[in-house]
């Protein structure tokens, strides 16, 4: 058994390491993961220096553009593994890090922030702030065993390159009558940003952290 | 393929608690269901439509009997019932979760189970889904011009709505009973149900409404061994009496009739939406089958 394992890489580009809490946050199974696994990099975690090839490499945060060496990373990181995934919404869609602007210290400079899947091709994007530790758990285990059906929408997600947004819900689910009004969105929302009013979701714009959840989790839109 | 989805039974039953019975739809399945379940140990929470002043749904999470009894009856206008969802795992802490919903909130919920990705630690926690048959439902705003414009009543007076017998019926406190044809409110059904070809909550563990059964009873369909555990011990507990479901016209006749004509009456809808060029739900019942 122990040849047919895959290696796994996990990198962090621009984000809070919140993806890779929540893949730890899958408590008893956590360790059945990594024992199915061949993790090989992993700074938070371990002490490897050089990222390495890999079956799979789980890439955490959007790219910083003022930043060679997270473009070098980015590049890196495409050419060494086979399966590139971009965990959680700053790689896959920007999320949060879309309201930076720089002016921040100790690098001022450091202002244009895109999406992993902007930079370089994704063979899957999970968007979710931070993807739920189930999700991630099973995403793992279809790229184990080559569940293609499973991943498809996470295929579509590392092909698009745009932002997403509470408001896609508006534009792609209410306008198109197509919102029935199930609540799903609301409760899937990590900020509490959407409310629903009579019947439909209230977005609050200032509230909403662009993570793709809501429009993710309605049954209405095809992911 | 079966209009009403896979099952294993379908029977006609009623619950024999009289406090149920009294402020329930139909035979009272779905409290019955809740009740049983929290009495027992099988639920901590049911994810419930309750309602305000003036039939104003209320998404709510029960955790009593009490609370489920107050949320018995159909609001026949849109109730976010899944919004709540999260609530249940965090504010209350239910580990064992019972939802009811109409098909298509079944749907989303199925849909999450599958792909919980805004839902940190709930699959193990929902216990049990509760779908409602459903051919259409209202904006709540429709469903105030069938009441008040169409007949005549001021909302704060009602206590109940039934659909029945091709009507839409409106049941006072006054103890006056108002109905106007169906056909009448079609206009002020929403638009977004007429893409809709789950008459039944194909996905639920258990499915109830009315049709099939006579008054005050209701058809259930068992769908599997988790409906089926839970609908045999409350049947050989006496919490539910039932009779066999007639298998004839006016029962599972009628039924299936009606879970015919949505699927093609809404399959033309889609396809004639596809035709104008405009997005069409996706078949997320085939995606989660
Ligand atoms: C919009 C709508 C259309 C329906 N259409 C049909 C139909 O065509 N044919 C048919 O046989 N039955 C239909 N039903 C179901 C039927 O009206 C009863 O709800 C069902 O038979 C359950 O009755 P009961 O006595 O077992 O449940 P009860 O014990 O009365 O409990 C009903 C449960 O449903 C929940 N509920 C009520 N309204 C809503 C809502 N709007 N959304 C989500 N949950 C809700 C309540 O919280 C309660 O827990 C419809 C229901 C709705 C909401
Ligand atoms: S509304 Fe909420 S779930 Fe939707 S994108 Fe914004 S933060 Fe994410
Ligand atoms: S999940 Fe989709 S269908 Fe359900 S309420 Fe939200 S936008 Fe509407
Ligand atoms: S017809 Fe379908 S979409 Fe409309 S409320 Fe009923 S189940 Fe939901």
């Amino acid at each position: 058994m122990e040849d047919k394992k895959i290696t796994v890489a996990h990198v962090q580009l621009s984000s809070c390491c919140g993806c890779l809490i929540s893949l730890a946050d899958t408590y008893e199974k956590f360790p059945d993961i990594l024992s199915s696994i061949d993790l090989v990099y992993c700074q938070t975690l371990m002490d490897a220096r050089e990222i390495p090839e890999a079956d799979v490499i789980l890439v955490e945060g959007s790219v910083c553009l003022e930043d060679h060496h997270a473009l070098e990373v980015a590049r890196e990181v495409r050419e060494k593994g086979k399966t590139v995934v971009a965990l959680g919404a700053c790689a896959a869609l920007g999320c949060v890090t879309r309201f930076s602007k720089g002016g921040q210290m100790p690098k001022p400079v450091h202002g244009s922030f895109s999406s992993l899947t902007e930079i370089i091709r994704c063979d899957l994007a999970i968007p979710g702030c931070p993807p739920s530790p189930e999700l991630i758990v099973e995403v793992i285990t279809a790229i184990i065993r080559g569940d293609k059906e499973y991943l498809k929408p996470f295929i579509r997600y590392g092909e698009c390159k745009h932002e997403s947004c509470g408001c896609d819900l508006i534009v792609n689910v209410i306008n198109k009558s197509l919102c029935m009004g199930c609540g799903i969105c609301s409760a899937s929302c990590p900020t509490r940003a959407i409310e629903m009013i009579d019947g439909r979701p209230l977005i609050s714009p200032h509230l909403c952290v662009k993570c793709g959840v809501c429009s993710f989790q309605c049954p209405r839109i095809e992911i | 393929m079966d209009p009403l989805g896979n099952y294993k039974s379908i029977i006609s039953a009623r619950a024999t608690d009289k406090r149920i019975l009294k402020r329930a739809q139909d035979g009272g399945i779905v409290s019955a269901v809740f009740i049983y379940g929290l009495e027992n140990n099988l639920l901590d929470g049911a994810v419930v439509a309750s309602k305000e002043k003036n039939f104003k749904p209320v998404p709510k999470v029960a955790t009593t009997p009490e609370e489920v009894l107050e949320a018995a009856g159909t609001k026949y206008t849109v109730s976010p019932n899944l919004s709540v969802l999260k609530s249940a795992i965090r504010e209350y802490s239910c580990e064992k979760i019972g939802v009811v919903g109409t098909p298509c909130q079944i749907i989303s919920t199925r849909k999450a189970l599958k792909y919980p990705l805004g839902f940190r630690h709930l699959v193990d926690k929902i216990a049990l889904l509760v779908g409602i048959f459903c051919m259409e439902n209202f904006p709540y705003m429709g469903m105030k011009i069938i009441v008040e414009e169409l007949c005549g009543v001021r909302l704060e007076d009602v206590v109940k709505m039934d659909i029945g017998k091709g009507k839409f019926w409106v049941y006072t406190k006054w103890g006056e009973v108002k109905s106007v044809k169906l056909k009448m409110t079609h206009p002020y059904e929403q638009s977004s149900c007429h893409v809709c070809t789950d008459y039944t909550a194909e996905l639920a563990d258990i499915s109830t409404g009315s049709v099939g059964s006579p008054d005050g009873w209701s058809t259930v369909i068992i769908r599997n061994h988790r409906g089926e555990e839970i609908i045999n011990n409350m049947i050989e507990e006496g919490y539910l009496e039932t009779r066999p479901i007639d298998e004839g016209k006016f029962g599972l006749g009628i039924l299936k009739k009606l879970a015919l004509t949505k699927k093609e009456k809404n399959m033309k809808e889609i396809e004639h939406r596809k035709k104008l060029g405009l997005p069409v739900p996706p078949d997320v019942c085939g995606l989660l089958q």
